[in-house]
């Protein structure tokens, strides 16, 4: 049965955490873990989830759960489904999920990433994307979208903000011929779910980006997470996107498709201007991110 | 049966026989034949288990720590800038009580660039809330590798282990080595049962935070079980040998100490050197003796303390250099020695560094120096110096100079064949002119090098 507001389970794996109020992260996890259910075995590296989860004595996952080394998530998977393997446990059975950041994820963790996805681990990786290392307080990550004012890329007189682009982690993680990535949001959440009930069913690694807004980072109110993750992809700055690799597709070059379409984008610069991290973008910058989703979407159309 | 195997070779006859089900493995010179021949008893179905070729190492101990937490044995092995890369999850494995069992080849860490022996490696990381362990020869590699799981699994320490073996000196030296039956191994080492791993009746958080008020209480435990296992130590040794036939000499092993003056701790594969030497220099009339520290962690203050009541004076020769302070098995000895009340005077011989050879020259001659000081300690008291008989007998073959008195009381640390003048720009301890900060660098001579400072 397909998740859904009418199908999702009603139990709570993930609470008593002290997430900051309106956390993106926090939500993704509640919700992946509804689908993937009591059995998954759980890993997070250092990070928001495991920093608000993982306080003695006050431990807030209902299912097995361990911390990893920052740069670990991966490698800590692939051990937990090899040794559940080993044990006649299949991770069919027994999903093996990571929760990480993007700096976990698409930073310090991108190697290991790299060499779970090489060895086609049966796990499930979901990265869960607020563009900076929040749990620190706000420091540039390499998902940390341009002209994002952090801790690190300060918005001054001279520099405003992040001088760099996101990183296409989705088309990294696309291009080993991972058998399942994709990317989603809160704001989409029953496409999200949808996608980790789908991910949980493929065996081999599956990979999602589900965008997580912080409050705390963006410059948003608590109760506006889920409006602008979902204006994040109305917009076009985040395509909600499926790839199924060569075993899943049975395509050689894989298949790639767009999950959500939106006919016509919402404005970008009404976005940006609605969070504080954004702040010190002039208007011609903010033209120059509408001209990043638009090349974000010619690069999409021609591999579609 | 015999074979003629290498330590590397040895050590993965082992593994195979305590049957891990993951292993993670990462290719590092001198380790890499422990990881292909495990990867050949994967492939022939000698050995059922999961191989995860891992793109690192700090992955390979990620992956074995999150094996472990499903209850599964697990193994690794690195080697010196592989175990400096893995160093963080050192302290998760042991912190999470992940008893892992991971082969090091003791290798020297750059710069420069070395892929000799030497023990930097591992003994930068004493440390880390691992047991510590150094195999003399390829039978003992063997034979640790299986009971490094019985003392890593048993339920009072559940604690990660590091079998460390000499690099080349031993991964790559060939010697004749039994290797057990499997029916003996399976006996000796039951399959691995614990409550520290995840649980699908009642799930568990396997490592987590712990704030300033409950961390300590971590610590605390993880201190006590380390010093437990000095008893689970020995009686995995007793077990071993009841099914093997083979006996070890527990913490620390001891050669010819009984009525020995002059003793020399060693670790690892230069024991066997040692101990020609002392049997040379017993010939010529020098009561000098050995002890081999096997463990370091847990450290066997108290056996040492047991070994070395009474005698004259004690070296320590060790293959490592902690720079701008001592070597650091020579710390640890002093530390053991002055909480036993243990006053003889003591001397650091620092060699092998990068796999430079220790030779029964520079024994003898370490000897020659402890006779030496024993010699002055002797005059100052107003006491006989048999001290000189034992400096003139040991330095007789060991060199032409007859080694230079030093003053008692002080701890000092030799590194073999540093140049003499070089140490001579220092004032020596207790001399006019001399500083507390020059303490330790004026007694550090290196061996093998002469004493014009040029390179042997």
């Amino acid at each position: 049965m397909p998740a859904n507001a009418k199908t999702i389970s009603d139990d709570e794996l993930f609470y008593g955490h002290k997430a900051c109020a309106g956390c993106g992260g926090s939500l993704a996890v509640r919700a992946a873990l509804k689908v993937l259910g009591p059995n998954a075995v759980c890993a997070l590296p250092a990070g928001c989830m495991s920093a608000v989860g993982f306080n003695f004595p006050q431990l807030c996952f209902a299912n097995n759960a361990m911390i990893t080394p920052f740069a670990a998530t991966a490698s800590v998977l692939s051990g937990i489904a090899a040794g559940l393997e080993a044990q006649g446990k299949s991770p069919a059975e027994y999903p093996v999920v990571g929760f990480a950041g993007d700096g976990g994820t698409a930073d310090i963790g991108l190697q290991a990433l790299s060499g779970a996805i090489d060895r086609n681990d049966d796990i499930l990786y979901i990265c869960y994307d607020n563009e900076a290392y929040m749990n620190t307080g706000i420091q540039k990550s390499s998902l940390t979208p341009f002209g994002a004012s952090t801790t690190t890329t300060p918005a001054g007189r001279n520099v405003r903000g992040c001088a760099t682009q996101k990183k296409n982690l989705f088309e990294i993680v696309a291009a080993h011929d991972i058998p399942y990535a994709a990317t989603a949001s809160i704001g989409y959440l029953p496409d999200y779910l949808a996608k980790v009930e789908k991910a949980a069913s493929i065996r081999g690694t599956k990979f999602i980006q589900v965008i997580a807004p912080c409050p705390t980072g963006w410059g948003t109110a608590v109760d506006a997470t889920v409006d602008i993750a979902k204006e994040m992809v109305d917009c076009g700055l985040w395509p909600l996107l499926e790839y199924e690799g060569s075993a899943v597709s049975g395509q050689p070059a894989g298949r790639l498709t767009v999950s959500r379409r939106p006919r016509q984008f919402s404005p970008v610069e009404h976005y940006v201007r609605s969070q504080g991290r954004f702040k010190a973008l002039t208007d011609e910058e903010v033209a120059g991110v509408q001209q990043f989703r638009d090349n974000l979407w010619q690069r999409l159309e021609a591999r579609l | 049966m015999k074979r003629f195997l290498s330590g590397d070779e040895a050590f993965a006859e082992g593994v195979r026989l305590a049957r891990p089900a993951v292993i993670s493995a990462y290719p590092i010179t001198p380790q890499t034949v422990v990881v292909e021949r495990l990867s050949e008893m994967v492939e022939s179905g000698q050995l059922n288990a999961h191989y995860v070729h891992v793109e690192s190492e700090h992955s390979a101990l990620s992956c074995a720590m999150g094996a472990s937490a499903t209850g599964a044995r697990t193994f690794t092995a690195t080697s010196s800038q592989g175990l400096l890369y893995m160093a963080e999850v050192l302290t998760y494995a042991a912190g999470g009580r992940f008893p892992i069992v991971m082969m090091n080849a003791n290798r020297a860490t750059a710069l420069p660039w070395n892929i000799y022996g030497d023990q930097r490696d591992s003994l930068a990381l004493l440390d880390h809330g691992w047991i510590q362990v150094y195999a003399q020869d390829n039978q003992e590699a063997l034979d640790l590798a299986l009971m490094a799981y019985a003392v890593a699994e048993h339920p009072s320490v559940s604690l990660p282990v590091m079998v460390n073996i000499d690099g080349f000196a031993l991964t790559h030296t060939y010697e004749a080595v039994d290797i057990p039956e499997q029916q003996q191994a399976d006996e000796f080492l039951p399959p691995y049962e614990t409550r520290n791993r995840f649980d699908f009746e009642q799930p568990v958080n396997l490592g987590y935070s712990a704030g300033p008020e409950f961390n300590r209480h971590y610590q605390y435990w993880h201190h006590r079980d380390m010093l437990a296992a000095e008893t689970v130590i020995d009686e995995v040794e007793q077990r071993f040998a009841q099914v093997m036939g083979r006996q070890y000499g527990g913490m620390a092993e001891e050669y010819r100490t009984a009525d020995a003056q002059l003793v020399l701790v060693c670790v690892g594969s230069v024991a066997g050197q040692v101990r020609q030497v002392v049997d040379q220099l017993r010939d010529q009339g020098v009561p000098c003796g050995m002890v081999r520290l096997r463990y370091l962690r847990p450290f066997p203050a108290q056996r040492l303390n047991q070994l070395l009541a009474g005698k004259a004076a004690v070296g320590v020769l060790e293959k490592d250099i902690s720079f701008g302070a001592e070597g650091t098995v020579f710390t640890n000895v002093n530390s053991a020695l002055a909480q036993g009340g243990n006053g003889a005077p003591t001397m650091n011989f620092i060699g092998g560094l990068g796999g430079d050879d220790i030779t029964a020259a520079q024994i003898r001659n370490a000897f020659a120096r402890l006779a030496a000081l024993v010699e002055s300690d002797q005059r100052a008291k107003g006491a006989p110096a048999a001290g000189s008989q034992w400096a003139e007998a040991a330095a007789g073959k060991a060199s032409a100079s007859t080694p230079d008195p030093v003053p008692t009381g002080i701890r000092r640390a030799e590194i073999l064949s540093l140049p003499q003048r070089v140490a001579d720009e220092y004032p020596r301890p207790g001399q006019p002119g001399a500083t507390s900060s020059a303490h330790s660098s004026n007694c550090v001579v290196f061996l093998g090098v002469d004493d014009e400072g040029e390179v042997a």
